[in-house]
């Protein structure tokens, strides 16, 4: 099974567990920090919420639920009347720069307007309004902030080019004006992905040290400070999940998109780097050295000599899947199957021509991709294969565990730092925290004891 | 529409899959969106719990909308049947499936034709009950179609009981709040009693042992919240007696013990005055010597809990045996009683009458928290949201009902039920008061934090400013009441628009207030 030559790519069921998408608000809130973040839904969406999220619904957030009722859903009572009414109390309480309704399964399944009804309230209510539909019936977990970003592309200023501002004889307005010189060299390239501001400043001098400067973020780090876009900018993303987003870019916005792996692991952000720099003719300086700097550190080494051989099962739950596997083959560990909701070969090409590379180089078998993964499926391969390391949802990871296989949870992934260089560290000392967990538990002659569960119980 | 930051009580599936996911071998499968499935995350979570958690979604998504899912739903239910061979297969609606209005029923009787399973849809209305009352009614449900089932096979011997008195205990549940050892406690206090247990549901029983429900003598329903329904329905069609007095506190336990004994003698022919006797023989010994509350309660330490303020807020069964047992056992003040399980008002109000100043009936923390701020109570007995509202106003906060987070599910022994359950409460009440002696200490010797800076406030108005000699009289109240005194003082000096605060108006505020 596992000779292939080259990726096998498998559809499954789409029996398998993730987040609602809705969760993108408990990192966005935090990241545009003039917004609010109003999820128009059910019960069973605060719910989750409110449990997914943990203690952070304490620190009075700046999102909340605009609960239906049943007389919502039968239509007595009137959406946009009672959408007013919420905002305006929003507006009153802690008067935001940006409203962004998330439209849940059950707006799409009662076919609530919304953004037909935005337009029209942002107008009344003076204060703009996006629309994302982050739905569970359409995408899992980190597509939430794909779709989320994907309408606040549409909200971002227009870019005027330095000629059109000539013939048109518009004064040129751009605060950049006394750097113009400096920036002339390159387009304007805008990143988009929500990362926490110290992992988007260390990525932003990276790419300064090659003498690129970035025009802007999406998001940034408040709505007003959102990048200019328009034709003749460049735009590259952080993160595998922003499909919709990139297309948003390229076809509504006229950008150019800079299709790259993805700046996670070193090797990720080398090849990050370099793609950058390949299009915008600059020769990537010293990137080499530092990739191998990075994994000849002795931290590293002592975390690399832990899971050097060992294998891995992505059960797949937030898109990371490809370039986690990719930087953990990169390391030495061999990957099974790669579990994942939604497969974007065009957008991730870069990133799963990288993969293929590094098998080759690493010298071992392709790793299965299954989108749209059966959990249940799944598990039987568990049993079968013994993975040393399973990284998959809350949902498998005690059961497992209870079964002498080791697990991580995947959602730490989505929180931890995991970008750039400096914090190829972090995602190894996630990967390892299980095993390093094994060998001092080992000692006690406890671990058998606590499994009284077979595997074959499943 | 309503504006909502957080919930007491989950939708109505959550309360279906806890019921379903405590059988044994019964599999549940939502009829739900991508990312509905949180329910085995809570329950692995927070129950640490070692088995994969016995539900399924059959998944709503594009295709589902523009084709109807009665295709997927009877092959999912039909696909479990054959890879986990439950004894039962519960379809359960949740809100997204209540708006499409398929007939999800149909689907079932489809899906039971080819299956080995037995298979029922879960009959719960997401937009008019919360998780409480669907499980109610969901453990109803399934004790009546294996009750009507078994009557239609002739083969029964439901009619007899069992020889000597036994009793079912309805309603232990996971994710419940310390059900577990709630059960535990019961169950030996049962068998103290010489009871035996018959069947406790729905936590470990398989379906197929509810025919022999209708064996026991009566039957047990420890929480308010779940198992009435199911306790009613055996009630009409068996004949089954059912003590619903929560016994949590020492008089209330008393009172379960005394149901016990009048139901027990009405059915036995003999041996009845020798019930009462024994009975009270063991009341009286536990309370004098097994539990330690009711001494504890005399202790001179507990004196000094005698008129403290205290504020409750839960479950309509915690919050109300809480606000008995303060008011009544500790001699402590309850200045509001409150509960969110609104479908249960007016239970909760004739429960805690003469027993609190103030009754709450709400399912908003802000409102809750609000409250609190005002009452200023020396303690709180809430659920994890009043902890939190607690920790901002620095008022201690004892935990004694959902919703609860993973600390609330203790792996050492902690009932609330039963004598031992006097016992952790007691533990609980006199922990959450700051301790009488140190109190006292305190108050003598000016608290031992007399270099804290006191910048912490809950107005945000910066139109006062304390004088040095104001603040280091302050800094000599006892922390616990600092705040309070604090907002006083600043409440009287803008009344009389004063600005800078110093002794003398702190004095004049303490008269004012006294006044």
């Amino acid at each position: 099974m596992l000779q292939e030559e080259k990726l096998v790519f498998e559809c499954e069921t789409g029996n398998y567990h993730t987040f609602c998408p809705i969760s993108c608000v408990s990192w966005l809130y935090q990241k545009i920090e003039d917004s609010f973040f109003l999820v128009i839904g059910t019960k069973t969406c605060g719910y989750f919420l409110q449990n997914a999220l943990g203690v952070m619904i304490f620190a009075e957030p700046r999102y909340a639920m605009a609960e239906l009722e049943e007389s919502d859903i039968s239509a007595k009572l009137n959406d946009y009347k009672e959408l007013k009414r919420l905002c305006l109390q929003i507006k009153q309480d802690r008067n935001p720069s940006v409203i962004v309704w998330i439209g849940t399964c059950t707006t799409e399944i009662i076919k609530m307007d919304l953004e037909g009804m935005a337009p029209r309230l942002e107008s009344e209510i003076g204060i703009p309004i996006v629309v994302a539909r982050a739905n569970g019936l359409d995408y899992a977990f980190t597509q939430g902030e794909d779709t989320v970003l994907a309408a606040m592309a549409q909200k971002c200023p227009e870019y005027i080019s330095d000629e059109k501002m000539k013939t048109n004889k518009i004064e040129s307005k751009t605060p950049n004006l006394n750097n113009h010189e400096e920036l002339k060299k390159h387009p304007n390239l805008v990143l988009f992905g929500s990362l926490p501001s110290t992992v988007a400043t260390s990525l932003s001098l990276e790419l300064k040290r090659q003498g690129i400067e970035i025009s802007g973020w999406l998001p940034s780090q408040r709505y007003g400070d959102l990048p200019m876009l328009g034709e003749g900018v460049y735009v590259c993303a952080v993160n595998p999940f922003l499909s919709r987003t990139a297309t948003t870019l390229m076809r509504r916005r006229k950008c150019k998109l800079i299709s790259a792996p993805f700046p996670i692991g070193p090797d990720g952000t080398r090849a990050w780097v370099e793609k950058i720099c390949n299009t915008f003719n600059i020769i990537p300086q010293g990137l080499i050295e530092r990739e191998e700097q990075i994994f000849k550190s002795q931290q590293m080494q002592d975390y690399l000599d832990l899971i050097r051989g060992k294998s891995v099962f992505f059960t797949g739950d937030n898109l990371l899947e490809i370039s986690l596997a990719r930087f953990l083959i990169k390391c030495g560990m061999i990957v099974y199957e790669i579990g994942i909701p939604y497969m974007d070969k065009r957008f991730q090409g870069a990133e799963l021509t990288l993969l293929e590379k590094t098998c080759k180089e690493k010298n071992i078998p392709m790793p299965r991709i299954v989108e749209k993964p059966d959990n249940y499926y799944q598990m039987q391969r568990i049993r079968e294969l013994q993975p040393d390391l399973v990284i998959t949802g809350m949902a498998h990871a005690n059961p497992l565990e209870a079964r002498g296989i080791t697990t991580k949870w995947s959602v730490e992934f989505t929180f931890a730092q995991i970008h750039g260089f400096a914090n190829a560290r972090d995602i190894l000392e996630l990967v390892t925290r299980p095993l390093r967990r094994n060998e001092s538990l080992k000692a006690l002659g406890i671990t058998s004891a606590v499994y009284n569960h077979n595997f074959s119980e499943i | 529409m309503k504006l909502a930051y957080w919930m007491y009580a989950g939708p109505a599936h959550i309360g279906t899959l806890r019921v379903a996911s405590s059988f044994k071998n019964v599999h549940a499968i939502m009829h739900a969106p991508l990312g509905d499935d949180y329910f085995n995350v809570m329950r692995s979570m927070l129950e640490r719990e070692r088995d994969f958690t016995p539900v399924t979604a059959s998944i709503v998504d594009r295709h589902v909308l523009a084709r109807g899912s009665q295709e997927k739903v009877v092959e999912n239910i039909t696909r479990k049947d054959k890879e986990e061979q439950p004894d039962l297969i519960l379809l359960t609606p949740t809100c997204t499936s209540s708006i499409l209005q398929e007939d999800l029923k149909n689907f079932v009787d489809r899906a039971a034709l080819e299956s080995v399973s037995d298979v029922i849809l879960a009959d719960v209305n997401h937009y008019r009950v919360n998780e409480l009352q669907a499980a109610d009614r969901t453990l109803e449900q399934i004790v009546r179609f294996y009750l009507e089932k078994a009557k239609k096979n002739a083969s029964n011997s439901i009619k007899e009981k069992t020889e000597r008195p036994s009793a079912n205990i309805l309603g232990m549940f996971t994710l419940g709040f310390h059900n577990q050892h709630d059960c535990k406690e019961i169950k030996r206090l049962l068998n103290d009693l010489g009871i035996t247990v018959n069947e406790i549901i729905p936590e470990g029983c398989s379906v197929l042992n509810l025919q022999n429900l209708p064996k026991a003598w009566f039957n047990i329903v420890p929480y308010r919240e779940i198992g009435l329904m199911s306790a009613i329905y055996l009630e009409k069609e068996y004949n089954m007696p059912y003590i619903a007095t929560t016994p949590m506190g020492i008089v209330d336990t008393a009172a379960f013990i005394r149901e016990i004994a009048q139901i027990i003698t009405a059915q036995m022919v003999e041996e009845k005055e020798n019930i009462y006797k024994t009975f009270e023989n063991y009341i009286e010994r536990q309370t004098k010597y097994v539990s330690q509350a009711a001494w504890f309660s005399r202790s001179i330490d507990c004196q000094n809990l005698t008129g403290k303020k205290a504020f409750v807020f839960g479950d309509a069964t915690h919050a109300a045996s809480m606000t008995k047992i303060l008011a009544r056992e500790m001699g402590i003040r309850v200045v509001c009683a409150g509960t969110y399980c609104k479908h249960d008002a007016d239970w909760f109000r004739e429960q805690v009458l003469g027993f609190c100043d103030e009754v709450l009936i709400s399912e908003d923390h802000t409102q809750v928290g609000d409250i609190i701020a005002r009452l200023e109570p020396a303690a709180i007995f809430g659920t994890q949201m009043e902890r939190h509202v607690g920790k901002r106003l620095d008022i201690p906060c004892g935990v004694i009902s959902a919703p609860i987070h993973i600390q609330n599910f203790p792996l050492g022994y902690r009932p609330f039920l039963g004598y031992e359950g006097t016992n952790q409460i007691s533990d609980l009440v006199y922990n959450s008061f700051s301790l009488g002696m140190e109190d006292h200490l305190l108050e003598i010797f000016g608290g031992h934090d007399t270099k804290e800076v006191i910048t912490k406030a809950l107005s945000t108005d910066s139109d006062l400013t304390w004088a040095p000699d104001g603040l280091s009289e302050l800094n000599k109240i006892p922390g616990f009441v600092r705040g309070k005194i604090k907002r006083n003082t600043e409440k009287y000096a803008r009344q009389q628009k004063i600005h800078k605060i110093t002794v003398e108006v702190m004095y004049a505020a303490k008269e004012a207030v006294d006044a």
